[in-house]
This record gives C-alpha cells, structure tokens and sequence, in this order.
C-alpha cells in the first residue's frame, strides 16, 4: 500500500478558507453534541411519557404506547430520517411543504427530532419494563395513602424506576450519539460528514477517520464518566449501585 | 364507620374472590379477620380502601360510599390508614420523608409542620435515631413500625391492617403488634387481617372467619374462641392453635 501518512494534515489551512482541517473536525464535533443532546433530551421525554401511558390501567393509554413504540422501533433508523426530511414536506398541503423545506437548519432539526423519535421507542420500552418490575405494593402503598396517579408516579414509582434502568439508559445515551452519524446522509455536517469532507479535500481518510473516532471514544467517556457519578450519587441502600 | 354490604368480586369471568359478604365495623371496634390462605380476607380489606375493584355490592365509609361516583377516593384513602404484609416503604425515601411525602402532597401542610408529626410518630414507635436512615437500612419489626407511623401520620380515622406480621422474624412480631396493642386500646377502629390469635383475644371486639370467599363467622370475640359455630373455624383454630 502506497498511503502518504501525514499527521499534521490537521493543522493546515481547509479549503473553505475558516480555520485548519482540526477545527473543520471541531465544528462537526460540536454539532454532534448538540444534535445528540436535543436528540436524547427528546428521547426521554416523549420516552418517559409513552413507557408510563404503557403502564396505566386505561386501554386507551396503553393502546397508543404499543402502537407508537411498534412504529418508531420497527423502522431502521436511516429510513425514518429519509421520511422525515423527503417525504413528510410533500405530503404536507404545499405552503407548509415548502416552508418546511426552507427552514434552515432544517438537517438539524430532522437529526435531533427523528433521531430522538427512534430512541424514545427504546427509552419507552425501558420504563415500562422498570415501572412494572416494582412491587405491587408500592403504588397500592402510594394509592392508600391518598397520591392521585400523576402524585404516585412522579414522587413514588418513577424515582425508583429511573434508578433501576440508569446503567441501561446510558447505553441508549451512548446510541443516541453514535445514532447521529446517520444525520450525514441529510447533509448535516455533524462530525462524521466533516471527517468525510476531510477526507475528499485532502485525501488523509485513515487521519480524518482516526480523529473522527478518537472523539466519538472521548464524547463517550465523558458520558460513560457522567452517567457513573449520577448512579452513585442518586444510589439507595437496598437497591442498584446501593450498598 | 365501615360497611360492608353484600360484596362480589371476581376476578376474571370465573374465579369468584369474594361471595357475598356483608359486615361493618363500628367507631372504636376492633375487628380481627382471619382464614385460611386464599379465603379472601386481603381482597376484603383492599377492596375497603378502594385499592381492588368489586362487582357489586357497596362499601360505605364514615357515610361515603366507594362506589359513587361522586366520591373523591384519594381524598377518602387519605383518611383510612392502610398497613401492607411487605411495609412498602419508598426504598428512595428518607424515614422521616416517608413520613412526610403524604403529608404534604395530600394534606398541604408545610414541611416542618409534617416534620414535627413525624418525629411525634416516630418517638411513639420508638424509632427517632432512625429518621434519617433508608428503609432498607432497618429490619423488618422497624420497617413495619414506621409504615404504621406513616399511615398514622394522616391523622386516619380508621386503620386498616392486611397480615402486618407475616413477613416478620418471630422476634420482631411482638414489637409490631405493642404498638398496634396500643393503638387498639387508644380506641383506633381497626380492621386487622391478620393470623396472631393472641392479638386477636387481647384486643379484639370481634372475630370475622373466611373461607372460601365467604364469611361464615362473624361474631363477638368471646363467642368466637369459646365455641365457633362452624366446623371450617373449628378445624383452622385447631391448626392454628395446636403449635
């Protein structure tokens, strides 16, 4: 093989004029962390909402948890976000097409929503997993002493669940960032489509790459790091990570 | 205080928990229910503070009815104190929080106002130097002694019991049934479900014998250990009795 390494392509001057080819790799750095934490602040919010509707005695709720997590966990990601960006606009009446097609940032906000969408799925799946792996008797001990359902899940039941699924959780966290890699194929310019666009400027793709995968290793470790100080601070006797 | 008049339930379409039963207990009364395993006796009791539905029949406390529709159940559960087998203590809860979450979520009183009260309850049952500790930092008896201060906390006008000594030690029983002693001679209406005979003939007013569903006993304490009427009461004393 007749690959010229040259390790210091990071520090000379990009083609588009702004900076090095490392601050090329820095923007999309920064992109990446902010479509996954829109992505996963999403994921767990409509997660938490659909995987609690699951556990509800009303037919209704736990009817429409099952068809939404069946639709956005059956359909590959990548698919999803196509739907989202090139199909949804044209299905739409044409004004409201085309000012969704107009909207800037519009990759980004495909990114963070569709990728967001797709993990709460599995976030939903979780929660309702943990909610109905706790004792009976807790919410009959919440109910009798006169919490209404919305009082028994947010102060009894959900603080309990989140704890149980927090090492589970940070995986699907670690995903959600991993998962906006796919963003590239919209044009969003999110690490990986800068460690590409490297790539096809200078022809380094074994250091684009190496640096692209170095920091998606760092994001995760800081994840990895954050999520292991949450676990041990919100830990209880008795149960996960407690003594 | 509590009626309970010509009570079913089923569970599912064949499965007939509770036949028929119809009993009150009085303001002051203490009312022993016991049975076999599987008679119904917890279905009973749950069905009381509204944590089981029931086909038909009614149950009517202190002149409010469970069933209508009118009838606000948090409010009403708030005021009938319910202790389990298992204690069901929020695990994620401080003792003293455990006392004070329904305090101040459903009664509205302020933190130190709900503190005050529990530390009161907390002297009663002997376990202050506790307050600050998790509920799996305790053994079963305190455990127990602190989900009766818990339900106490509300100010109920009635105690409901299901078998509150069964999951314990032999040696922490006599701790959990002091203070439910104490409580009975205060003059508290109990509804205790519960297999400790020496309790039952210490404090009782009456005796409830199930079976099957059904009650076939229900008479005045005396009566109940002196000559049960039926030959079901008669062999279950001697079972029980003959350790």
């Amino acid at each position: 093989m007749n690959y010229h390494w040259n390790w210091h392509i990071f520090f000379e001057p990009n083609p588009t004029g702004a900076g090095t080819y490392l601050d090329m790799l820095l923007s999309g750095l920064w992109l990446t962390i902010e479509t996954s934490i829109c992505a996963w602040v999403i994921a767990l919010i409509f997660g938490s909402v659909v995987g609690v509707m699951r556990t509800l005695p009303s037919k209704a709720a736990s009817w429409f948890g099952f068809a939404y997590v069946e639709f956005f966990r059956n359909m590959p990601l990548l698919v999803q976000i196509f739907l989202w960006f090139f199909v949804l606009p044209e299905l739409l009446p044409h004004a409201w097409g085309l000012w969704l097609k107009q909207l800037p940032y519009a990759p980004f906000y495909t990114a963070a929503i569709g990728i967001g969408l797709f993990m709460s799925a599995r976030v939903a799946e979780q929660v309702r997993a943990s909610i109905g792996a706790l004792p009976r008797g807790q919410k009959q001990a919440a109910t009798a002493l006169g919490l209404t359902t919305a009082q028994t899940y947010t102060y009894v039941l959900l603080p309990i669940a989140y704890r149980i699924i927090l090492p589970p959780l940070t995986s699907e966290f670690l995903n959600t960032i991993k998962n906006t890699a796919v963003a590239i194929t919209i044009g969003l310019l999110e690490l990986t489509g800068e460690a590409r666009s490297m790539q096809e400027f200078s022809f380094q793709v074994f250091e684009a790459f190496t640096a692209a995968t170095v920091m998606y290793l760092l994001i995760n470790i800081v994840v990895v790091t954050a999520m292991r100080i949450v676990e041990r601070r919100v830990a209880i006797p008795g149960y996960i990570a407690g003594k | 205080m509590i009626e309970i008049n010509h009570v079913s339930k089923w569970y599912g379409p064949l499965f007939q928990a509770l036949k028929d039963c119809t009993t009150s207990v009085a303001r002051g009364e203490v009312v022993v229910v016991c049975g076999p395993s599987g008679s119904g006796k917890s279905t009973l009791i749950k069905c009381v503070n509204a944590l089981e539905p029931f086909q038909q029949g009614k149950i009517i406390i202190d002149g409010i009815s469970l069933t209508d529709p009118k009838t606000n159940l948090p409010k009403l559960r708030a005021r009938v104190g319910m202790v389990f087998q298992h204690f069901e203590l929020f695990p994620h809860l401080r003792i003293i929080d455990n006392l004070c979450l329904a305090q101040e979520k459903v009664l509205g009183r302020s933190h130190d106002e709900a503190a005050a009260k529990a530390m009161k309850l907390l002297e009663r049952v002997g376990l202050t130097t506790h307050a600050r500790k998790y509920p799996a930092e305790l053994s079963g008896g305190q455990q127990q002694r602190v989900a009766i201060a818990r339900a106490l906390a509300m100010d109920p006008i009635a105690m409901l019991f299901d078998e509150p000594t069964s999951a314990l030690d032999p040696e922490m029983i006599s701790e959990v049934l002091d203070v439910m002693v104490d409580l009975a001679r205060e003059g508290m209406t109990m509804m205790v479900v519960t297999h400790e005979m020496g309790f039952a003939s210490k404090v009782a007013h009456r005796v409830i014998f199930m079976d099957q569903g059904e009650i076939v006993e229900d008479t005045p304490k005396a009566d109940f250990f002196g000559k049960p009427r039926s030959d079901r009461a008669q062999k279950f004393l001697s079972k029980i009795l003959s350790h």
